[in-house]
């Protein structure tokens, strides 16, 4: 017996590694080996330099990315046996993690070393996520799909209760990890559902042997398990309840992080699963995801309205955010290419005004050390530059043009009155009652930074670091180009891309 | 030179304030005239722009979009940078061009508390951009975004620089108009998945429409979506709340614009979108539109009747002429249409003139309860003999241009398109002929009550209240020749948009028959 395995081991060859295709992660694996020496060599003369050393980290591994994208006719590159894919769509959701890490960073550096934090974990374990990410985006097979989701969840779980003398960052890190595991643990269920009733693992296959027909009810429960175990990542109500709580009490460079890097990642899971697994079952996931995203969107957004706390007020619009992203799901059936086109362009638009509206919130805190939306009085007056700012953030997180958020919505739209179906429109229209809905509490933040005056008199003026104004500066420039112009929905196009493996 | 303005023409004239905004961004706040000479610039030149076009602008082929441009914009849903000229847009954009710089001229001396006059001004050239990018827009999408520009600014005007109680007016004025453009965005969409095109270009749609057998449903549908979009903008009866607040909160310019352009963004988009592209939707909410518009005459003019602040009462007569505007678009026939048209630029001009007449009372008396002024033809002659002829031309005093709007559209109920009830569109006719008198009777009212008599005691010796100012001519003589002017010679815009209107009418003619 022994003997036997021993020998078909030594027969083992090892399967062909495509290095190109995989250097962004290598990138990010060997930079993070290489930060975290220098920590241990350097101590705390270097403290300053980790976060720098990160974000160029982030930067460095964008090139492979950019190299990978001009190769465009190469594409895509399938690795082990199917189960890791790069193609375009994969690259754009890598370009957007890369950079929204390197945005988090620029967010970070200043609260950190501030904070009299330790510097140097926070950066491995944010650079560790992110890789998680990356991965995420490649993953075809529910083995490395599980495998990237804890790999960018547990590092997650840590960073929030990084404030660890502050009651609340803990109640955040708690919570957020209960749920995650129980999330991870329904997936799993759901998962091992699906391989009992597919018979692999890969994505691609599991979707063929689906469509021979094998549709039972253990399949069924398999789908069905395996969305709600994303629908918590996403924080798709009703799975959202962990949300504020973290997003409140978790340091709020972080916050931005959860808010868009592990939303974009769970709904990039999502994907995956739905596009290339059950892009044959629509009459099974459709209705399911209809219900998910209205009511997400609408709780998300009613619950919106009443909060009185900035952050809180974020994450809840951000379930409603969700809630119009997964959208596209509820009918994605005959239209896979303009489903996904219209969910990967929602979620880079997302990225930019969600991380710069939290750049905003990060700046102003600095001066007035609160989290409440009254605090935002009479900005206008005393940081006008800020104050547009933000405006811009707040009309595209609202959807209104010339603002990205505006292209996302429709989009989005576009996608649900595709065909003039009866659900679709009726989801259309839940969208867009509920865009007026949202618009209320985002100009509730308008109104207190233009209309109001502030709180305590105090006019004196907010000194924004350097790092800051760069995120700032870098978010709002992809909000504004892409609305004013509408450039791209033009290389979100993934339509001959949907049907690959 | 021609070519220029075939190709560059349109974007020069719409873009142009916006370059004038990129230089006041970068020049500090405390040089108030520069801001205030660049602004007035950036709108002349596109005034002047304009007005090249208009030179060039071929009159005898009015019903053609002209200076058209068509570049690629968004591939991935062909929506395209289409822009172009025609008989129906262009008093409207005369009107824009005329307007904004006036406006701007107004507020040399009128910045209204709490100051800073560079924000306020970069938020008018923004407005302007967004009228005029409206009224140029061929692609719905470019329209779409256009339209809802133009809702920013307005927002922070009334909420930075309006009264009391501005807060709730700039939100309600937000809230009520984006409800609106979301249901007109899903009709949009609609149509360009309904008539399989893939395309947004107005002209293309409608002949998609026709080509494509959409049903007579589903065309009622759509123009449902476009009705509300439209509707609430101008106002129409159920949805005219948010205008009174917003106007009597609005900062004098903002009223002035919100009056004079802003409402004509609706009826603008009936004529050039909503009719053409769905007739038979637009046949079968004809006489519920025709309803809709009669009752905000009446309803506007007894609204005014209740009135006891002077810009409240001007907002809700804004609310009764729209709905002589509306009834002539419902008739949906070139003589009721052409009324509209003209309507719209007679009521721009009036009621824009009688919100600056409101604002400089304000300035003066500091109130505008109408109970406690008085006199104002003793203590401010000329403005007074201004507000005077401002009062009758809105009142549709034959000889000046609010007249032309009025009459036109209530002969036209008399004879609507075939296809659409004449006994009720008869009924309409009446009522709206007895809402002018009820017009005649608030305006005369307000003119009695405020100009004539003796000034009450407590503005009696206010040494404050002074005659007209210079920058108060500048504003107010261009718009008081055009009222004069068009009232004797309406010609100068029937002849114009005649020709694409009757277009629009034959269309109607066929349906019917």
């Amino acid at each position: 017996m022994l003997a036997q395995i021993i020998t078909e081991s030594v027969e083992f060859t090892r399967p062909h590694i495509d290095w190109h295709a995989f250097a962004p992660e290598l990138v990010i694996l060997a930079w993070g080996a290489f930060v975290t020496i220098v920590d241990l060599v350097g101590l705390e003369r270097v403290r300053r330099l980790i976060a720098p050393l990160t974000g160029i980290g982030f930067l460095l591994a964008m090139i492979p990315v950019l190299t990978l994208w001009s190769q465009g006719d190469d594409l895509p590159r399938v690795l082990f046996d199917g189960a890791y894919v790069v193609d375009n769509y994969s690259l754009v959701l890598k370009g957007v993690f890369l950079l929204s890490g390197y945005v988090i960073v620029l967010l970070s550096s200043d609260y950190m070393a501030e904070g009299d934090y330790y510097d140097s974990e926070f950066y491995q374990l944010l650079s560790a996520s992110v890789l998680g990410m990356l991965v995420m985006t490649s993953a075809r097979d529910l083995v490395s799909i599980f495998v990237a989701l804890e790999l960018l969840s547990i590092p997650a779980y840590l960073l929030a209760a990084w404030r660890k003398r502050d009651l609340k960052s803990n109640e955040a890190g708690l919570k957020y990890m209960l749920m995650g595991v129980f999330a991870s643990g329904i997936l799993l269920y759901g998962m091992s559902l699906l391989y009992g009733g597919a018979a692999d693992t890969r994505l691609s296959v599991i979707g063929e042997n689906l469509s021979d027909g094998v549709s039972t009810p253990i399949v069924t429960l398999g789908v069905l398990f395996t969305i709600i175990g994303f629908g918590f990542k996403v924080s798709a109500v009703p799975f959202h309840t962990w949300a504020p709580d973290t997003y409140e009490g978790a340091p709020t460079p972080l916050t931005a992080f959860l808010a868009v890097g592990s939303k974009t990642a769970g709904f990039v899971a999502l994907m995956n699963v739905v596009f290339f697994a059950f892009a044959g079952q629509p009459e099974l996931v459709q209705p399911f995801m209809w219900i998910l995203a209205a009511a997400t969107m609408t709780i998300g957004n009613l619950i919106a309205l009443r909060q009185t706390n900035m952050v809180r007020m974020l994450a809840y619009s951000g379930i409603a955010q969700a809630g119009y992203i997964m959208a596209p799901l509820a009918v994605y059936g005959d239209r896979l290419g303009d489903a996904q086109q219209a969910i990967v362009l929602y979620l880079v638009i997302y990225a930019a005004m969600n991380l710069g509206a939290f750049a905003v919130v990060i700046i102003a805190a600095r001066k007035t050390r609160s989290g409440e939306i009254s605090s935002f009085g009479g900005m206008f007056r005393y940081a006008p530059g800020l104050t547009l700012a933000m405006t811009v953030f707040l009309f595209s997180l609202a959807g209104i043009p010339p603002m990205g958020g505006f292209w996302a919505k429709f989009f989005v739209f576009k996608v649900l009155t595709d065909g003039w179906g009866l659900w679709g429109t009726i989801l259309a229209i839940f969208v867009a009652v509920n865009s007026v809905v949202a618009a209320y509490y985002y100009l509730n933040v308008a109104k207190q930074m233009w209309f109001m005056p502030a709180p305590d008199g105090d006019h004196s003026p907010i000194v924004i670091p350097p790092a800051l104004v760069a995120a700032v500066a870098v978010t709002i420039v992809v909000t504004m180009v892409t609305g004013v112009t509408g450039l791209i929905p033009d290389w979100t196009d993934f339509t001959s891309l949907a049907a690959a493996p | 030179m021609e070519s220029f303005l075939n190709s560059w023409g349109i974007t020069a004239m719409v873009f142009a304030p916006l370059v004038g905004l990129a230089i006041m961004m970068l020049i500090p706040e405390r040089d108030e005239d520069l801001h205030k000479s660049i602004a007035l610039l950036s709108t002349v030149v596109s005034g002047v722009v304009g007005i090249l076009l208009f030179r060039n602008f071929d009159y005898g082929q009015s019903q053609l979009m002209q200076f058209g441009v068509d570049r690629s914009w968004i591939d991935v849903i062909n929506a395209r940078y289409s822009v172009g000229i025609d008989g129906v847009s262009l008093p409207l954009i005369a009107l824009t061009l005329l307007v904004v710089p006036l406006v701007i001229v107004y507020s040399w001396n009128h910045i209204p508390a709490p100051g800073n006059a560079k924000a306020f001004l970069m938020l008018i050239l923004v407005l302007h951009t967004g009228m005029l990018g409206t009224f140029v827009a061929r692609d719905l999408v470019l329209f779409f975004v256009f339209f809802e520009v133009v809702l920013l600014p307005m927002y922070f005007m009334i909420g930075v620089w309006g009264g009391e109680d501005r807060l709730y007016a700039a939100i309600k004025f937000f809230l009520y108009t984006l409800f609106g453009s979301a249901f007109m965005l899903v009709s949009f969409l609609a149509l360009y998945w309904l008539t399989g095109s893939g395309t947004f270009d107005m002209v293309e749609l409608a002949e998609r429409v026709q080509s494509e057998g959409l049903t007579a449903q589903e065309q009622t549908l759509l123009f449902g979506g476009m009705f509300l979009g439209f509707g609430i903008k101008v106002p129409m009866f159920p949805f005219h709340t948010w205008l009174p607040d917003a106007h009597t909160q609005a900062p004098t310019q903002g009223s002035v614009i919100l009056a004079a352009v802003l409402l004509k963004l609706g009826t603008y988009g009936f004529v050039r979108i909503a009719l053409p592209i769905l007739p038979e939707g637009a046949q079968n909410w004809a006489p519920y539109i025709g309803l809709l518009a009669v009752i905000g005459i009446i309803y506007g003019a007894f609204g005014c009747l209740a009135q006891t602040d002077m810009k409240r009462l001007i907002a809700f007569s804004s609310v009764a002429h729209m709905g002589y505007v509306m009834l002539g678009i419902a008739t949906l026939t070139d003589f009721g249409i052409n009324a509209a048209i003209f309507g719209m630029v007679a009521h721009g001009l009036i009621t824009g003139l009688l919100f600056f007449v409101a604002g400089s009372v304000k300035e003066r008396y500091h109130t505008l309860e109408i109970k406690r002024l008085g006199g104002l033809l003793i203590q401010a002659p000329k403005m007074g003999w201004i507000l005077g002829i401002t009062t009758m031309a809105s009142l549709g005093l034959p000889g000046l241009a609010g007249f032309w709007g009025e009459f036109p559209a209530i002969l036209a109920s008399w004879n609507p398109a075939p296809g659409l009830n004449e006994n009720v569109f008869r009924v309409y006719m009446v009522i709206a002929a007895a809402g002018t008198v009820l017009a005649a009777g608030y305006l005369l009212w307000l003119l009695q009550r405020t100009a004539f008599g003796t000034p009450t005691d407590e503005f009696a010796d206010d040494p404050h209240i002074h005659d007209t100012v210079m920058t108060e001519w500048i504003a107010w003589v261009p718009m008081l020749i055009l009222i004069v002017v068009l009232g004797f010679v309406p010609s100068l815009i029937f002849d114009v948009t005649n020709a694409p209107v009757s277009a629009v009418g034959e269309v109607f003619q066929a349906l019917g028959q």
